[in-house]
């Protein structure tokens, strides 16, 4: 076989899986945009936010210790104790759903009604506050995010190719984790919206807000139970890409890899958010590959976005998303 | 009490029309207009040049620009900073390519250049609406920012990916490089905020203005009504650019002096649009009372709480995020049109009181 395209395949292989971690994020937003209609830019800064907040609860760090030593002189900064992670991720998904309650009752039920794109700007300030309400409770430094996930390459991926084609391909072993813990949630989820009473009801105020209402659906619980699950799905994120390359500033960037993702896919379909993903995943490290050395490399920053550009001039509704209907 | 129109007659539709009709309004902006020409110029030093007074008058160029956009025609953009960098990187290249034609018209010439480019990336505006289009707009950010970073004509192959403005004056005065006075780069900005301000205005209230605004109230009964949705946005498109590109411009050669892409990344353009939001979507005023708003934030911020209670100055920045997000959260709920309708309801209550109706 040719060398090129063995390459190739590594690299295809490697999109992929960069592609199942751009769909986790994606499907954050789908949630929302269904349920409620509102585009959620915060999404990416949940993440971080959950993956900060789940790395202060493990290391025992005091909240706002930063600004409550600058404000009375003390110095304190940690409680001194190192929690399990399992109990942390607990902790955390308590925060979480804290903060979807927060969010529901101070921000979006004002902003019932309003035009969706004043709700997209609205959950850009909600990402600008909670970026600040982050960095002050747990301070803003690169952190470790360390929940005991194997990392390094997979030895027997690495062999099984040498044997085959004397080319051992390189593929991380949490990049394969994120895909089965992926592959979970999204088994969860769907399960969860078909099955359950919640998930139901979930459905019932996506399909109609009036009509949900008038057969006794609560909204303002649905609203705060999709953000609360938006921010489990930000904090498996937070966690995946925590892990990967620290907690940090950056973590909030997967907000723009997930946009073009969104696009493709259209904004309201969860299997669109999945095939959106690993297009979008494996497109651009074969184009960064192929014609990446040819125009000065780090293609990656744009080619989703120009992708998905190109796509909606033909497509306005994505792959699988609803068909737009204009009324007047 | 205060301020009211009684015993102001206008005699002729010109009167009637024109931007101030009631007196009182027309002499305080005669005087803003005296204030800012006259009497700045001599009592400006280097920290309220560099700190307050350039970025304002810069960043509400950018605002007007996108406030055209955004405000009055409804296309909501995120690209502002790729097209920032558009008009940054084309004065580079006319200064350095054409040294002695005057930078007064390089300024214009980069206007010209972004308009252009805001127009391609406008077309799919025809096509996809409402957030698909400002997530579309980010193609425009990230495509132009890797493009002025990768492909070394635009900086000249100079060694450092960095452009540098060469020093050019006007009348003899440098107002670019690094022997620029503060007055002059101040009055050669203020100069530029004035002239576009005065087309912004006529233009949003002209022809033109309204069938942005029949675009933005809705854009399928504008079509029916005979408002031409390709030529409304395009235009919307090229005249924002333009702006956006001018306040580009002067923001690498007067302002910054050397610049890289990372200076126009995807946080200014998010700043900007917070300026429109903050100050008031469709309106001139608002776009300078969100500017001056979020230019003198961080400068309060940090002279507060670093220099007066002794914070560190990463704690001061995170706060800003903080009041800042929480600002556009507040102004979207409880104030949608922004500072300028707030200024609108005190000039409304002044011309009346002491009398409640």
């Amino acid at each position: 076989m040719p060398e090129q395209l063995v390459f190739a395949m590594e690299v295809f292989l490697n999109g992929l899986m960069a592609g199942v971690l751009y769909a986790l994020v994606a499907l954050g937003f789908v949630l929302i945009y269904k349920a409620s209609g509102i585009f959620n830019y915060a999404q990416g800064v949940m993440a971080l936010f959950s993956a900060m907040t789940l790395v202060g609860i493990m290391e025992g760090q005091i909240p706002f210790s930063h600004l409550t030593n600058a404000i009375f002189g003390t110095s304190i900064h940690h409680f001194g104790w190192h929690l399990p992670a399992v109990l942390a991720i607990l902790l955390t998904m308590v925060v979480m759903v804290v903060l979807a309650w927060f969010v529901q009752v101070v921000i979006f039920r004002h902003l019932v009604n309003q035009e969706p794109i004043i709700l997209f700007m609205a959950t850009i300030g909600l990402a600008y506050f909670m970026e600040g309400l982050g960095d002050l409770m747990w301070g803003s430094d690169i952190k470790k995010l360390d929940v005991g996930l194997p990392q390094g390459i997979n030895i027997w991926i690495d062999e099984t190719t040498y044997n085959i084609f004397d080319y051992g391909f390189f593929i991380d072993n949490l990049d394969i984790v994120a895909t089965v813990i992926a592959a979970i949630l999204v088994g969860v989820l769907v399960a969860f919206s078909q099955y359950t009473k919640q998930g139901r009801a979930m459905r019932a105020v996506a399909d109609d807000h009036q009509a949900a209402l008038s057969v006794g659906v609560s909204l303002s619980f649905i609203w705060v139970m999709v953000w609360s699950l938006a921010g489990f799905v930000a904090l498996v994120a937070g966690i995946m890409w925590g892990a990967k390359s620290g907690v940090q500033f950056s973590l909030s960037l997967i907000a723009l890899k997930a946009l073009p993702v969104l696009m493709l896919g259209g904004f309201t379909s969860i299997p669109g958010a999945i095939v959106g993903g690993l297009i979008i995943g494996v497109g651009e490290k074969l184009f960064e590959f192929a014609i990446g050395p040819i125009i000065g490399g780090a293609t990656e920053n744009w080619f989703a976005y120009v992708l998905a550009l190109i796509f909606l001039v033909f497509r306005p509704q994505g792959l699988f998303g609803d068909k737009i209907i204009e009324r007047v | 009490m205060f301020y009211r129109e009684a015993g102001d007659f206008s005699t002729t539709y010109q009167e009637d029309n024109q931007t101030f009709p009631i007196k009182f309004d027309r002499y305080r902006y005669y005087f803003v207009l005296f204030v800012a020409f006259a009497v700045i110029p001599f009592i400006i030093n280097d920290y309220w040049a560099n700190a307050v007074l350039l970025p304002f008058l810069i960043y509400a160029i950018a605002a007007i620009g996108l406030n055209i956009l955004t405000g009055y025609c409804g296309q909501v953009s995120l690209g502002t900073g790729g097209f920032m960098a558009v008009g940054g990187y084309a004065i580079y290249k006319f200064m350095t390519a054409f040294p002695d034609v005057n930078v007064f018209f390089h300024v214009i010439l980069s206007g010209l250049v972004t308009a252009f480019v805001g127009v391609l990336f406008g077309l799919p505006s025809l096509r996809i609406k409402g957030f698909y289009l400002a997530v579309a707009t980010l193609a425009a950010q990230f495509f132009l920012g890797w493009l002025f970073n990768r492909v070394p004509w635009f900086y000249n192959y100079s060694a450092s990916g960095q452009i540098t403005a060469p020093e050019r004056t006007v009348f003899s005065y440098p107002v670019t490089g690094a022997n620029s006075e503060p007055w002059t780069v101040y009055l050669f900005c203020l100069v530029f905020l004035v002239i576009l301000t005065l087309i912004a205005r006529n233009l949003t209230r002209g022809a033109l203005g309204r069938s942005w605004m029949a675009i933005r109230d809705m854009d399928i009964a504008a079509e029916i009504i005979g408002v031409n949705p390709l030529k409304a946005k395009l235009t919307a498109f090229a005249i924002s650019s333009f702006f956006v590109g001018i306040s580009g411009a002067l923001y690498f050669a007067v302002y910054l002096g050397a610049a890289e892409t990372e200076a126009f990344g995807i946080t200014k353009s998010f700043n900007i649009l917070f300026m429109i939001i903050i100050g008031g979507l469709g309106s001139i005023f608002g776009s300078f009372a969100g500017a001056a708003f979020l230019v003198l934030l961080p400068v309060v911020l940090k002279n507060v709480l670093v220099a007066w209670l002794g914070w560190p100055t990463d704690l001061a920045a995170h706060l800003e995020f903080l009041i800042v997000g929480g600002l556009i959260v507040t102004f979207l709920i409880l104030e949608p049109h922004g500072l300028a309708q707030l200024w609108r309801v005190a000039k409304e209550k002044l011309r009346l009181w002491p009398f409640p109706y």
